[in-house]
């Protein structure tokens, strides 16, 4: 009779899987690192989405949150302009074919969590010319593009990076809208694209472009010819369009800026999924040239992830520690650096993370933007919680944060919100027009 | 065993035959379970993923057939017109064919290794006695069931 009871033990332990684990530093130089746990089922844990509704996101004392644009179609990178308009990439996008059940299944969950609305493959312009948070403006950009993700303006070029090309537009300053077709750049390569998001950013004397290039599985599970070309960042020469790797094994690059600090490159990294709620983190990293950082065969410098094979200890040897560790799952999604002095006192040197949101472990992560506290160019000391909230009281997420922005001359920081298509702007209160204000006639 | 199995049910349901859409959906789990092992086999000696996704595909629709087949049985057994050792064969498949299916939606290595192969050999083991058993074979005796 014990057979018979063979599934019902079967499903038992599958209910066993995806306890708690007890908690450990994630965050800063050295995180600790757990053993390897890869469960039978992946832990799962969606937070359902809600409207906000009169809450908001909620943000320190001394500081004042207001949504400054909503009906968006799945915003996520921005980029202010000379004149401060601010641009906003709304996309969607990747074409990653279902290769086994477990595709098919873990995408309908993780649907669960996202929004309905389609990718609107545009850029929208929100004009705010007086400041005060509510633009006097919102209007279609550019439109027809490819799921369009990073932005980068170098002189009157703004540059986009589509999932499978980046394009180069004719910007006059002023304009409201680009109806001119743009010019391509190079193509980038967009075979599977299971990490679609092309981040973008230009080096500080614009003669380069950075693009980062997302992995095409979470650890090689579509075979490894796949990953040509994946798991990069290219440096683009902006006037031939020549590329060339200058990082390779960078799981998901989702984010670049240059640091106001020194001038390099750096990148906010999604790391793999399925070795345990507290593996492995994501991390915030200088992108060195010539570095090689783990993915697939290895993370956080010489831990071997026993799922590549074949397994390749010459690469493990190779593979470089990221700088700074953000936590395991919190999806970093946005990063941008404060210039200009930031908001003064302990927001004047570091870099703003946003910070999308974890499905693979049972107690959520991410679901915020953080501030790294940086001196001379290196972060220095723990990440502080500096906008949360977007999951509310009832455990339902509001909002998920993706790119952030900080905008110097208007001292204020700029979050595209992806499940609620909203952008919210945080300004110190004194400076921001109290939301009682009567509309503007 | 033997109340589980006595010949005079066992010719009288080989004389009765098994009901075609019965015998359809058993034969499922009793092919695609062995081909998930030769694919697992094939995964382990190649680490070409396709091999493994193949596997979990047949894992996955072994299970929606051997569900069904399994019920079948069940019934049949209860209503005394069959043995209860092939549907008993067939749940076992069919509980490890599960967690075989969960094991498999792990990522590259670890959908199969050690572990994935040992769950399929079970399955596929299991699954084709249950076949055997169900389809009249019995368990030395078909010359008596003929």
């Amino acid at each position: 009779m014990s057979r018979a009871r063979l599934p019902l033990a079967a499903l038992a332990l599958l209910a066993g899987c995806g306890g708690q684990p007890t908690d450990v530093r994630q965050t800063g130089p050295n995180p600790q690192l757990p053993a390897q746990n890869q469960t039978l089922v992946p832990p799962m844990k969606i937070a359902r989405p809600e409207a906000w509704g009169d809450s908001r996101p909620t943000v320190p004392a001394g500081f004042a949150i207001t949504p400054v644009a909503t009906g968006l179609k799945v915003p996520r990178q921005m980029l202010v302009l000379p004149n401060g308009d601010l641009l906003v990439a709304e996309g969607k996008g990747g074409h990653a074919p279902k290769l086994r059940p477990k595709d098919v299944i873990a995408g309908y969950i993780k649907s669960l969590g996202t929004t309905s609305v389609k990718g609107g493959d545009r850029i929208t312009l929100l004009r705010d010319a007086d400041g005060d948070g509510r633009p006097e403006l919102q209007t279609v950009f550019l439109d027809g593009l490819d799921a369009p993700y990073g932005l980068a303006l170098v002189g009157n070029d703004l540059f986009v990076a589509e999932q499978g090309a980046l394009k180069r537009f004719a910007y006059t300053p002023g304009a409201t809208r680009i109806a001119q077709p743009g010019w391509e750049v190079t193509k980038l390569p967009s075979r599977v694209n299971h990490h679609w998001t092309k981040s973008l950013a230009a080096s500080a004397d614009g003669s380069k472009l950075y693009v980062g290039i997302g992995s095409n599985s979470n650890v090689g599970e579509r075979g490894l010819e796949v990953e040509e070309d994946r798991a990069v960042v290219w440096e683009i020469d902006r006037a031939t369009g020549a590329h060339r790797a200058i990082a390779t094994g960078i799981r998901n690059p989702t984010a670049l800026a240059i640091n106001p600090g020194t001038g390099r490159l750096w990148s906010v990294v999604n790391e793999r999924d399925e070795l345990g709620a507290r593996l492995v983190p994501d991390y915030l990293t200088e992108v060195r040239d010539g570095a090689f950082y783990g993915w697939p065969y290895s993370y956080w410098g010489q831990n071997v992830d026993p799922r590549v094979r074949p397994q390749r200890p010459d690469m493990v040897a190779k593979a470089t520690v990221p700088d700074y560790a953000l936590g395991s799952h919190v999806a970093a999604l946005g990063l941008s650096f404060a210039t200009g002095g930031g908001w003064g006192g302990p927001f004047t040197e570091g870099a703003f993370v946003g910070e999308h949101g974890s499905w693979n472990r049972q107690d959520l992560a991410g679901y915020k933007v953080t501030w790294i506290p940086f001196r001379g160019g290196r972060p220095a000391g723990q990440p502080r919680d500096l906008v949360t909230g977007f999951i509310g009281p009832d455990g339902k997420a509001r909002g998920r944060p993706v790119g952030v922005l900080y905008d110097a001359p208007r001292r204020a920081l700029f979050i595209a919100d992806d499940l609620s298509n909203t952008i919210w702007r945080v300004t110190p209160a004194n400076r921001t027009a109290s939301r009682a204000a009567p509309p503007r006639g | 065993m033997a109340s589980l199995f006595p010949a005079s049910r066992a010719s009288a349901m080989a004389r009765r035959g098994v009901h075609p859409l019965h015998g359809l959906l058993l034969a499922v789990p009793v092919t695609l379970f062995p081909a998930a092992l030769l694919a697992d086999i094939t995964y382990l000696n190649s680490a070409e993923m396709q091999w493994s996704n193949i596997a979990a595909w047949a894992i996955t629709f072994a299970l929606l057939c051997g569900g069904l087949a399994l019920l079948w049985g069940l019934v049949d057994a209860l209503r005394r017109r069959g043995t209860l050792l092939s549907p008993l064969l067939l749940a076992l498949a069919w509980g490890v064919g599960l967690v075989n299916a969960f094991h498999h939606s792990r990522d590259a290595w670890s959908s199969v290794g050690t572990a994935g192969l040992l769950l399929s050999l079970i399955s596929s083991g299991a699954a084709v006695a249950a076949g055997w058993i169900a389809f009249g074979g019995g368990l030395g005796r078909r010359e008596m069931a003929r």
